[in-house]
């Protein structure tokens, strides 16, 4: 495995089992992710998408083929990679700081500097004054950019996101997919996105998977090269490119309404 | 991003219109209040008039009058501590060893889904039968004593927590549990950082059930084997026909119940603030 390679599956086979029978999730995927790199994963729902974010955070095991983190083979949960859900899923009833601080909780590293870090990260997304309060008391966008520090408290090299900005309005949508692309740039992580919103992917994300249908396997890859000054991804999709990507990428999903 | 739609606690100046509503919210509470403390009165002084002009014969309907007088009498020959505290004592203890016990079951049947699987028929059935029809077997076994007592409490109050509980740990969210896994959390871990908190409201539900059930098993107890406490006061007081004295074991009854009830009223407001 070439060394600046942080994720890598080979030959990813993997189906589901139940009563009924077997149902294959995913064929052959093979793809690697470099430091740094920010990847979207886009397909058709039931694609097998959420699948592979699992397989990386070690939630589940491929049926063959393998799948790398920093060049050794995933076996279970491990610091390295950090998972963000749909939802936020704070504990209500703990606080903003007491939610941030599960991680490190749970992986035995809460000491002076750890607990530094976070506040700080709350300081500089803006939520310091809110570290006392319930998340009840947050409005979504707040909440889900509580998750996103709760994920980087754990310091990650690589961050999951499984469609987080799904369960929120539209505006808070954008603002919050503006930021979490800022955040994530500037705290240097590699960072894999999957969402079935083909501009959200287009305009965060430096390559885009395509998957298909079930069960998934990699249809097309794309580098998304998108001119502008500005780097945030509201300001992007202005870019004169991004609409012949969101067409290629329209008729490459293939969607029918059924 | 906006902030505009967040609510900060305590930070909006109060207006008029604001002012108005919380008079008017107020107001209602009141009478609410008002007339629940009204009917108890009016049912009172109801009872004692209707005695004392013979409407209903107080040798059967007992008299609030002489509900007061007895528990006097009860006071000055120390018999009424003497009664109280033992089933108080019957109470509490059933209670707490029901619900600890309860609750470590759950945790085990939710540690081991396989046991919970064979448990499963088994607790339905048990929960489904009358607990009183084996009252017989207890005091053959273990003799007529506290002892019988408490055991008659904890088997009428443990099913329903180890069910009430379980369900609850259930209940818990599979995405906050897949949370925890993506930090690498151990089974251990997820018992004590997700699912015992967020099950903590479906516990004090359970504790509030089990008031009433413990309860329920002490008088029990009481009526079949005991020597002493309010449900032999009541059973003794029936057979040497003094109503006085059943009517009074039934009061204080209702009293200290209606006090453990809000022990765990005010335990659930303690330990959830979060809920507002």
């Amino acid at each position: 495995m070439k060394e600046k390679n942080i994720v890598a599956l080979n030959h990813v086979n993997l189906n589901y089992q139940s009563l009924e029978g077997e149902t294959p999730a995913l064929e052959d995927i093979s793809f690697s992710v470099a430091k740094g790199e920010f990847i979207g994963i886009i397909g058709p729902s039931g694609c097998g998408k959420t699948t592979i974010l699992s397989l990386i955070a070690g939630l589940m095991k491929p049926m063959s083929g393998t799948v790398l983190v920093e060049g050794k083979e995933v076996d279970g949960p491990s610091g390295k990679v950090g998972y963000m859900l749909q939802q936020d899923y704070l504990f209500e009833w703990r606080t903003i700081l007491q939610n941030v601080m599960l991680g490190l909780e749970i992986q035995g590293k809460v000491n002076k500097e750890s607990k530094q870090k976070v506040l700080h990260l709350l300081e500089t997304y803006g939520l310091a004054d809110f570290r006392n309060h319930y998340p009840q008391q947050l409005s979504g966008g707040m909440r889900q950019r509580v998750a996103l520090i709760r994920t980087l408290a754990i310091n990650p090299d690589v961050l999951l996101l499984d469609e987080p900005f799904s369960a929120l309005d539209y505006q808070t949508r954008l603002a919050l997919s503006d930021e979490v692309a800022g955040i994530i740039r500037k705290e240097g992580k590699t960072a894999l996105l999957v969402s079935h919103d083909i501009a959200e992917v287009i305009s965060m994300t430096s390559r885009v998977l395509v998957l298909s249908k079930r069960p998934g396997t990699i249809k097309s890859i794309y580098d998304i090269r998108l001119s502008g000054p500005n780097r945030n991804p509201v300001e992007l999709r202005k870019a004169p490119e991004f609409r012949e990507y969101f067409n290629l990428i329209w008729k490459e999903l293939d969607v029918h309404v059924q | 991003m906006s902030n505009k739609n967040t609510q900060y606690p305590g930070r909006k100046p109060a207006s008029p219109e604001h002012l108005a509503y919380l008079k008017i919210v107020k107001r209602r509470k009141t009478a609410i209040r008002t007339t629940q403390i009204s009917i108890l009165i009016v049912f009172l002084v109801l009872w004692e008039v209707a005695a004392d002009l013979k409407w209903i014969d107080p040798f059967i309907t007992s008299q609030p009058s002489r509900i007061f007088h007895t528990l006097q009498n009860l006071l000055r020959t120390g018999e009424l501590w003497k009664h109280v505290s033992i089933t108080l004592y019957e109470t509490i203890a059933g209670f707490l060893v029901g619900t600890i016990l309860g609750t470590l079951i759950a945790i085990i049947l939710w540690w081991s889904d396989f046991i919970a699987k064979v448990a499963d028929p088994y607790l339905v059935v048990l929960n489904s039968l009358p607990k009183v029809a084996l009252g017989p077997i207890i005091i053959v076994w273990i003799g007529a004593g506290t002892k019988a007592i408490l055991v008659m409490t904890l088997l009428i109050s443990i099913i329903v927590t180890i069910i009430g509980v379980l369900n609850g740990f259930l209940e818990v969210s599979k995405d906050k549990i897949k949370l925890l896994k993506t930090f690498g959390a151990t089974k251990r871990q997820i018992l004590t950082k997700v699912v015992l908190p967020a099950s903590i409201p479906t516990i004090i539900s359970a504790l509030k059930i089990n008031v009433g059930m413990s309860w329920v098993g002490v008088i029990v107890g009481e009526f079949l084997v005991s020597k002493a406490g309010l449900g032999y006061l009541a059973v003794y007081g029936g057979q040497v026909f003094q109503l006085d004295l059943v009517m009074t074991s039934v009061a204080i009854m209702l009293v200290a119940a209606a006090i453990m009830y809000q022990g765990v009223a005010w335990l659930e407001k303690r330990y959830l603030k979060w809920r507002q």
